[in-house]
């Protein structure tokens, strides 16, 4: 009897647990059989399956890519693309066989949006020779393994870590400014990495000092660490990850600037954001589109950056920057995208 | 660089962020203590919290009230107690498995009611810091102690009224002899499962109020799985403070003063690296723990179900 009990009771969490774990997937529900009719069948949609590690709100990582793929359905149309996503896939088990899922399902083009998610995809793509996959953020397509189903795409987020950082360094008055990472790895390296530089360029004599919490989520030391860099006299913030939130919290309530990456985080803090790299991965996604409809299923590597315009900054419209500092910032991103200015990462 | 670890600035800015730390490990260690004196562990002490946090976030987030915010958190919390009561008391459940099952629930909820009834990241305007007349202008202890939200405060208040209800009434010795002789207390006429049930919802009353004092005052925000395993941490904490009130308080400092340490080693540039830091405050736990393990005795019938007659 105990033991039913128990098994009743795991039962009933699984299963809402799994509900919850996957619950926006419009499911491809099986079509009805296809009737004999004169007129010629309308053409298939283009359909995308995703799979992300976070929310599709976090305005942050997976919400770049939901917004994206959004606009793309917005753009062609609902009957010529059609999208599904599994987020919330922080376990990468999980991951993959939702992967597999969507593959088996044939999926034109199955999306793997987290750099955890690679080994998996080395060990599914080869059972789906004609499904396209792409993975992200990285430049590895694993062609070097001799798979040529798979797109890589990342965010060269150092560019705009970089012109962030010119407008930290000339808005800060104290000449103190904070960073918030959360593990030293992929993007949020490369855009702490960016930003330090475009601060030091434009005041040599200010100091950075840079946290890591070793978390995505920690919310709670993310709003620590953010207080830790006030103490110690930071006057400008910036920060990467799902976890940020609650630094922009802390930041609102001590009236220090923000700068955000990958969404526009403005509306969390309209008094103190001053501007966000936003990640627009349209540009990326409709060349994979246009490959794949041209019968190429993989094999190469993007990249969106300032200049293909999958990379922006967004100025908050309630914050007012001084005119001389935006066309610094503009001045900036040109120098980028011409090449005078390069952002030296490791 | 050691020099300004050791500044006063620096001093006072990691005491002070040890105690806003740990504001949520003490409710939840407490409210977890009090289930354990009386025989029940609850592994699902973090998913409690995630549905307290929402309940609190929402509320607020609608009403504009925090004392609504507040009731709603004890409310849920109360609830998943009661819950957990009743599929370790009445059904007799193994309890290590119906924690997990409650967690699963908690962290599953609250972010399927997130996610349809928010829908994305908001703020609220949380329980403001309050300054003590004063007291909050003693210079270095002002800021330090009295410089802080309400539910600060309320953590700190539970550590001694806890104690004293646990140990000097008549309602403490109940819990006690409930958790270490169940039979003897049954034999003198004290209902168990009255007790059982009263502790654990009492637990998850407070365990709510953790997650609250995340969500409306000290981040202000809620995001899926927004306690991120704290609390894990506070049923680690439990068995850290001997089922002690007074050893919750000293566990929850420890590791949110280490965990603030860390954050000013990083901000100040020693030389360390970042992984190290982060290792820091669970290492160290792990090694007090190994200590001072010895030394205490969990209560005699912690996680076993009552079976009236038998034995």
């Amino acid at each position: 009897m105990k033991t039913l009990r128990v098994t009743l009771l795991l039962v009933m969490t699984t299963t809402l647990f799994l509900l919850v774990g996957c619950p926006s997937t419009p499911a491809p529900t099986p079509t009805s059989p296809p009737e004999a009719t004169a007129t010629p069948p309308p053409p298939k949609p283009f359909r995308v399956a995703v799979v992300m590690p976070s929310a599709i709100n976090d305005l942050a990582f997976s919400q770049s890519m939901y917004d994206a793929l959004s606009k793309i359905k917005e753009e062609m149309g609902e009957d010529k693309f059609d999208f599904a996503y599994s987020e919330g896939m922080f376990v990468v088990d999980d991951a993959a066989a939702a992967i597999r899922d969507y593959a088996s399902q044939g999926y034109d083009l199955v999306i793997a949006h987290g750099s955890q998610y690679g080994s998996s995809l080395v060990e599914i793509a080869p059972d789906f020779p004609n499904t396209s996959f792409a993975w992200g953020t990285t430049v590895d397509t694993f062609a070097d393994k001799g798979i040529n189903n798979v797109f890589a795409y990342e965010a060269r987020s150092e560019q705009g870590g970089y012109v962030l950082g010119v407008i930290a360094a000339s808005l800060s008055k104290s000449g103190v400014i904070g960073v918030i990472g959360p593990i030293e790895t992929g993007d949020a390296k490369l855009y702490v990495e960016g930003f330090k530089a475009g601060v030091m360029a434009t005041n040599p004599d200010a100091q950075v000092n840079v946290n890591w919490t070793g978390s995505f989520s920690d919310v709670a030391l993310a709003s620590e660490a953010a207080q830790t860099h006030i103490n110690a006299g930071a006057d400008a913030l910036t920060g990467t990850a799902q976890m940020v939130v609650g630094a922009i919290g802390v930041a609102e309530e001590q009236g220090v600037l923000w700068f955000g990456t990958q969404a526009d985080q403005s509306s969390l803090a309209p008094s103190i954001v001053v501007a966000c790299q936003v990640y627009d991965w349209t540009v990326v996604l409709n060349e994979m589109i246009d490959l794949i409809q041209g019968g190429t299923l993989g094999g190469q590597a993007f990249a969106i950056t300032l200049a293909n315009k999958g990379l922006t900054i967004q100025y908050n419209p309630d914050y007012t920057v001084p005119d001389e500092v935006k066309t610094l910032a503009d001045e900036t991103i040109q120098g980028i995208i011409d090449g005078s200015i390069t952002v030296e990462v490791e | 660089m050691i020099a300004r670890l050791f500044s006063l600035n620096t001093i006072v800015g990691i005491i002070t962020a040890g105690i806003r730390l740990a504001t949520p490990y003490l409710y939840a260690t407490i409210g977890e203590t009090l289930g354990q004196r009386s025989g029940l562990v609850n592994l699902g002490v973090d998913g409690i919290m995630l549905m307290g946090a929402y309940a609190a976030f929402f509320v607020t987030f609608k009403t504009g009230s925090l004392a609504l915010g507040l009731l709603a958190a004890i409310v849920v919390g109360g609830l998943m107690g009661l819950v957990m009561a009743f599929f370790s008391v009445t059904l007799k459940a193994e309890q290590g498995i119906t924690g997990i099952g409650v967690y699963l629930f908690g962290l599953g909820m609250s972010n399927l009611l997130f996610q349809k009834t928010l829908g994305t990241v908001e703020t609220v305007s949380g329980f403001p810091a309050i300054h003590i007349p004063l007291l909050s202008d003693i210079p270095v202890l002002g800021p330090i102690f009295f410089r802080h939200n309400l539910l600060v405060y309320g953590a700190f208040a539970l550590v001694p009224i806890s104690w004293f209800i646990l140990n000097k009434t008549t309602l403490g010795l109940k819990i006690r002899a409930v958790g270490d002789n169940p039979e003897a207390a049954d034999s003198l006429g004290v209902s168990v499962t009255g007790v059982r049930y009263l502790t654990e919802t009492v637990g998850g009353m407070l365990e709510g109020i953790a997650g609250a004092s995340l969500s409306i005052a000290l981040l202000n925000v809620f995001q899926e799985n927004l306690t991120n395993g704290m609390g894990f941490i506070a049923v680690a904490l439990v068995y850290f403070g001997g089922w002690r009130a007074v050893g919750a308080l000293a566990g929850a400092i420890l590791f949110s003063t280490v965990n603030a340490l860390q954050l000013w080693l990083q901000v100040i540039g020693i030389l360390i690296p970042p992984d190290f830091a982060i290792m820091m405050p669970y290492v160290l736990t792990i090694v007090v723990l190994a200590f001072t393990a010895q030394r205490v005795r969990a209560p005699a019938a912690l996680s076993k179900p009552f079976e009236r007659g038998e034995g």
